[in-house]
């Protein structure tokens, strides 16, 4: 027979077409409406995977997110086979509390969504429907949230009666008026998993995941909302905690609620014979339902010495023995419980009379409720122990937020309604609509409880604490009183410390269930008076777990990051560049010709360069327009070095810093008028050299009359290169003057290019060569740089790429910001004390004078030449003074390679480094200690290689 | 997600600000007046409250405007933004 | 011109896309001109002359005059935005305004390139990337805003209710951009 423990009829499912699923191996079927755990219960399967330490039986223990026991790996590992619905062809297989990952990539598609709402209602049991209606009906954008497939909540399990009729009839009228209205959103199958400052919430929404692995065509597995609330309703509920005592853990001990959650919601039967244990009121329907449904209840097992009477004449009447002032004491059985063990509890919660013991399969325990406050705390809302609810409820909020119903203590299902509607109506007003409650309708069932008696520390029948090791706190982890005991007699008092040092609370339910539990063993051995001396740990998102893909959404593969390309990309592309990142640009690295390596590459560019003609795409060079009548007394002010006093049709190479002195930036900057100076800055500073010029416009300077617009992408670059460069500008712009009086080193010209395109040409060069960069808006990028190509084909021009102008660069002695300097770098340790205006005042000048940034014993740029000149020093290596420092630690290092390269031109290996009293010490050796444990040296030399004198520059 | 006000935008997205540090520090007139020690007070030291704390915002994806904001540390609730060039709103 | 036949807008070669509900193409070489001056003053009034519309002042909005949007995009900058061709003689009836102002005024039509996205899915495809809010009554047609779209800064225009939105993006981003918007519009669950 399949299903054997399924009821004949009732429950929220589908029985029309049953669905196939397996389990560890074995096939069984079940019914959609189903999860994993309710399908399992309906065949008889309660068991699952043991413990994780201690391979201890364990067993379906919830039916929801609090579960603890029943992992399961489906596609993705550490699912609550509690939480996971049922489909055709599911295949699950058990977890003892440690998942695997799958090395296959996950392909499904992830989603993300931003969404913005007047009112978000977390919860769509009583309250939160309330709530989300009071809300909608004042027109307020209004989004639900509930994470099971179907909305009522609680509801779902009972059989409460609202408005004279079934409660979920009332429910299904709620959802459809909901459906109905403009500006509502319901979120089903949604988790709210983070509560973030200014109501900002992250919802994990199931799209298609539940279907199995036939998700419709490019609709997500999930999605990923990020949503802005004015206000924000939490209806969240409660969690039913477990009870301490021996044997707890045992499959078949079973939440009560969830007990009721499976005969009502999924028509299970958990068990044939049962005995209920309880510190209130809920548990008794657990009881009364087991019973209509032909269970045998042994015994319903109250702490209370005197339960409500009402309750106690229903237990009664249905053939239920009470057994009052009582508590479980201890559990037997092979694997699954067999029987329990039951004593009276005195005053003090310690044992007095004798040991009952009742046959029974399934023990169902209140062990008492908890708001489930996490999102409240999460949204940094306070928290205090209500002693009658023996619970942590909401307090103060911190945000436009406002808990309800069970989330706040609340258990009653007419209090639920009433709070719910009136929050709906407070948060709608206060979002700016005209809002009332709607009439509570009369509800019948789920009446308010008497106070509870809670027991959080049920002794064993022997021994002390520190022996009661199968008295689990966290059955998840394994964590016993006997470990809470070690834990503050090592002298641990803090909840925080208690916490790391047992591990309780920190596995995959992080403590959903176990955590007040927790508090209360904890509280019991420390003596405290009541938990809230304790007090919680903090909570933290995500509420439940997701999965590295949802939190990804979109971003993944070549949308991860935004990619940045010049207008010349296609012809680099087509070419065969090697690219490298530089900051989010794509940027030509070199061009292998066929059989070539990088270096082989990057010697014939240079090789071109140096001897020919050579083109570099330079267009991701920041570029600012700044412009006004003060622009050059604003540059005069930022810049080291002067620049109001620069000719119309000139440039100058600038460096700007930070007040404290350390070198910010540098680029050149060509004067186009009297009022516009046309700026330029490295590639990874670009927007950063903006916002800087921006904050002393705007903040310090706003009297000075200067705009600055970035013009950065309007300008695609070309730098043409080498001593034949001239004759290739000549070709390329044959109405201008090239010739080195008409057009010299560091000015600029504006010409009209053979092709009929209008460039700015500036004479600069970051090569040493003589060189042009030739500036045209970026939609000619490509047909310039084609052109370039064209005009210098007769002369051998080659494409070069970054690593080749570093090597370039670098042989001439031109640090690069962000790779020679590091925020800790003064002009003058870059050995350009030239650059430093004397009689101005500019950004970081004062900072010279401090006697850390003129102190004598600075690392200075300078060049280093390994001995063995094919030597390669790593960048990055530190550098030692003697050869023989090498004894022991401390090693005192004197610097570090900054650039290190192969030159064709030196015919050798070269690098920069910054040094110590480095100007002091050309000439002299310096060590590298490598980490295959040699010890290269080399000689420190000035840090321009070449040409020293510029002239191949100004030719 | 802080959300933040930006004084002509309106209400945006922490991401679209850049952060610029206490607010109401100017810089010194004449630098060069100031003792290293005056100097280094300048650079180095700020204050660092736990509670409402001054503070500059740049709205650098949206209007590029720098502004104050003065923000609680512990709670990061947002007690007042104002255009820069205003004097420090005083909060109770 | 010849001049203009040697151009290449960077997505010159995206076709007009559909997706379910939603449109996106490339509008290339819009005008823009980036203008910068006092609000208010004598040089604003003479710009709203030469351009037959008031530059707007109340944040993120736009104003029409003929073909030309003017788009906010601080207390005291403006996008100008035509159809391409039109920079040359909108900057030289613009520059006869501003003698002797404080203001500056840069042709930037190369700098961003124009992605048009359109349609009833239009506006959830941008809210996959997309904080800001978009819906009616909170952004309508004529209004503005420079803000992110998957980490990518825009100009956001909205042009009609369609909705029918301009996109205006850095040249450099415009290839990630439109990939992102052709994946987000691979949703088949755009609408509703
Ligand atoms: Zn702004």
């Amino acid at each position: 027979m399949t299903q054997p423990h399924r009821l004949a009829d009732g429950g929220r499912l589908d029985r029309s077409t049953p669905v196939r699923f397996t389990f560890d191996g074995t096939e069984y079927t079940g019914y959609p409406g189903d999860t994993l755990a309710s399908a399992l219960l309906a065949n008889g399967v309660i068991e699952v995977a043991p413990s994780l330490y201690r391979r201890r039986p364990r067993g379906i223990a919830t039916a929801g997110v609090d579960e603890p026991h029943a992992l399961v790996q489906v596609a993705e590992p550490m699912l609550a086979a509690t939480t996971v619905e049922l489909h055709d062809g599911l295949s699950a297989t058990s977890l003892p509390g440690l998942g695997r990952l799958d090395q296959a990539s996950d392909e499904a598609v992830h989603d993300k969504m931003y969404g913005h709402a007047d009112v978000v209602v977390i919860g769509g049991g009583p309250a939160g429907l309330a709530a989300a209606l009071a809300a909608a009906r004042s027109g307020a954008r209004t989004v639900l949230v509930d994470d099971q497939p179907e909305l009522g909540g609680a509801l779902l399990s009972g059989h409460e009666e609202i408005g004279g009729r079934p409660a979920l009839e009332w429910v299904e009228a709620v959802r459809a008026e909901l459906s109905d209205t403009a500006e509502v959103r319901i979120l089903t199958r949604s988790t709210a998993i983070g509560y973030h400052d200014q109501n900002y919430l992250l919802i994990a929404e199931r799209r298609t995941g539940h279907l199995g692995p036939q998700p419709l065509p490019a609709a997500g597995r999930g999605r990923l909302w990020h949503v802005r609330a004015r206000q924000v309703v939490l209806a969240t509920g409660a969690h039913e905690h477990p009870m301490v005592f021996a044997g707890n853990d045992r499959p078949g001990v079973m939440s009560a609620a969830a007990v009721r959650s499976y005969l009502n919601r999924y028509a299970v039967l958990p068990g044939r014979r049962a005995v209920v244990l309880t510190t209130n009121d809920h548990a008794y329907g657990t009881a009364l339902d087991l019973a209509a449904a032909g269970v045998e209840v042994a015994a319903l097992v109250d702490t209370r010495p005197q339960p409500p009477v009402a309750l106690a004449e229903a237990a009664r009447r249905a053939g239920i023995e009470v057994l009052a002032g009582s508590a479980v004491v201890g559990t037997s059985g092979d694997t699954r419980i067999a029987s329990a063990r039951i004593a009276e509890l005195a005053p003090d919660d310690t044992l007095r009379g004798p040991v009952r013991e009742l046959g029974c399969d399934l023990l169902a325990v209140s062990g008492g409720w908890s708001p489930a406050v996490h999102l409240w705390s999460q949204s940094r809302g306070s928290l205090r122990f209500d002693e009658a609810l023996a619970a942590f409820v909401p307090a103060q909020a911190a945000q436009q937020v406002r808990a309800v119903g069970a989330a706040r203590g609340t258990y009653d299902l007419a209090g639920c309604l009433r709070e719910g509607s009136a929050a709906g109506a407070e948060a709608a007003t206060l979002a700016g609509f005209e809002a009332a409650a709607p009439p509570v309708p009369p509800s019948v069932g789920d009446p308010r409880p008497a106070l509870p008696r809670p027991v959080w520390l049920v002794p064993a029948e022997e021994g002390e604490p520190a022996t009661w090791r199968d008295h689990f706190v966290d059955s998840q982890r394994d964590a016993t009183v006997a470990d809470v005991h070690r834990a503050i007699r090592a002298g641990m008092r803090s909840i925080e410390h208690i916490k790391r040092y047992t591990t309780i609370g920190t596995a995959h339910d992080q403590g959903k269930a176990a955590g007040p539990t927790a508090i209360g063993v904890i509280s019991r051995l420390l003596g405290a008076s009541s938990p809230a001396e304790v007090g919680t740990t903090t909570f933290r998102g995500p509420y439940t777990p997701v999965s590295f893909a949802l939190l990804a959404g979109r971003e993944r593969g070549g949308l991860f990051d935004p990619v940045r390309t010049t207008s010349i990309h296609p012809w680099h592309a087509e070419h065969g560049a090697v690219f490298e990142n530089v900051g989010q640009w794509k940027r030509p690295r070199y061009y292998p010709r066929p059989g070539e390596d990088m270096d082989a590459a990057v010697l014939r560019e240079c090789r071109a360069a140096r001897g020919a003609v050579a083109a570099m795409d330079v267009s991701t060079l920041g570029k600012i327009d700044v412009i006004g009548a003060d622009a050059g007394a604003f540059l005069d002010r930022v810049y080291t070095n002067g620049f109001a006093g620069l000719a119309v049709g000139s440039a100058r190479y600038g460096i700007m810093c930070r007040p404290d002195g350390m070198v910010f930036d540098d680029g050149v900057t060509v004067r186009l008028a009297d009022d516009h100076y046309y700026l330029t800055t490295t590639t990874g500073n670009a927007a950063a050299v903006l916002d800087w010029l921006e904050e002393w416009l705007q903040t310090e300077w706003p009297e000075l009359r200067v705009h600055c617009t970035s013009v950065t992408e309007q300008w695609a670059t070309v730098a043409v290169v080498g001593p034949e460069s001239r004759a290739v500008l000549a070709d390329l712009a044959p109405d201008l003057d090239v010739s080195k009086e008409a057009f010299p080193f560091m000015t600029a010209r504006q010409a009209t290019l053979s092709n009929g395109i209008p460039a700015r040409i500036c004479r600069i060069s970051f090569s040493g060569e003589l060189a042009y960069e030739i500036n045209v808006p970026s939609w000619y990028g490509l047909a310039v740089w084609e052109a370039v190509l064209a005009a210098g084909e007769g002369h051998g021009i080659t494409p070069y790429g970054t690593e080749t102008m570093h090597v370039l660069r670098a042989e001439k002695g031109y640090p690069i910001v962000g790779q020679d300097t590091d925020g800790t770098v003064t002009p003058q340790d870059l050995g350009m004390e030239w650059i430093v205006a004397k009689h101005k005042q500019f950004i970081g000048k004062r900072s010279f004078r401090r006697a850390d940034t003129a102190r004598a014993d600075r690392r200075r740029l300078v060049g280093l030449l390994p001995l063995d000149r094919a030597e390669l020093l790593p960048e990055g290596a530190q550098l030692i003074a003697d050869e023989t420092a090498l004894t022991g630690p401390p090693v005192r290092m004197i610097g570090h390679v900054t650039s290190s390269y192969r030159s064709a031109a030196l015919g050798r290996t070269f690098a920069l480094a910054l040094v110590e009293r480095g100007r002091d010490r050309i000439g002299e050796k310096v060590y590298a200690p490598l980490p295959d444990g040699r010890l290269v040296a080399a000689t420190v030399t000035e840090p321009v290689l070449l040409d020293p004198k510029g002239a191949r520059r100004d030719g | 997600m802080l959300l933040i006000a930006c004084p002509w935008c309106g209400e945006r997205d922490e991401v679209e600000f850049h952060y610029g540090g206490q607010a109401h520090v100017a810089y010194p007139s004449d630098p060069e007046a100031l003792s290293d020690a005056e100097w280094a007070q300048y650079l180095f030291v700020r204050d660092n409250p736990k509670g409402p704390f001054a503070e500059r915002w740049s709205h650098a994806a949206g209007c590029r405007r720098w502004f104050n904001v003065v923000r609680h540390t512990v709670t990061h609730e947002i007690l007042a933004v104002h255009p820069a060039g205003r004097p420090k709103p005083v909060i109770a | 011109m010849t001049v203009d036949g040697l151009r290449r807008s960077p997505l010159g070669d995206l076709p007009e896309t559909l997706g379910h509900g939603v449109r996106l193409r490339e509008i290339p070489f819009l005008t823009q001109l980036n203008l910068r001056l006092a609000p208010g003053g004598g040089a604003a009034a003479r710009v709203a002359e030469v351009l037959g519309a008031a530059l707007p002042t109340e944040p993120n909005t736009v104003t029409d005059s003929g073909d030309l949007r003017l788009l906010w995009l601080g207390p005291d900058e403006w996008l100008i935005v035509g159809p391409d061709g039109a920079a040359p003689d909108t900057e030289g009836r613009i520059r006869t305004a501003l003698p002797g102002e404080h203001a500056c005024l840069v042709d930037v039509s190369a700098n961003r390139t124009t992605l048009e996205l359109s349609g009833p899915g239009a506006r959830t495809v941008l809210e996959k990337g997309c904080a800001l809010d978009l819906h009616p009554r909170a952004f309508t047609p004529g209004r503005c805003a420079q803000t992110l779209v998957s980490k990518v800064n825009v100009v956001l225009d909205q042009l009609d209710a369609e909705p029918r939105y301009r996109l205006l993006v850095r040249g450099s981003f415009a290839r990630y951009l439109a990939d992102w918007l052709l994946d987000a519009m691979s949703d088949t669950a755009l609408i509703g």
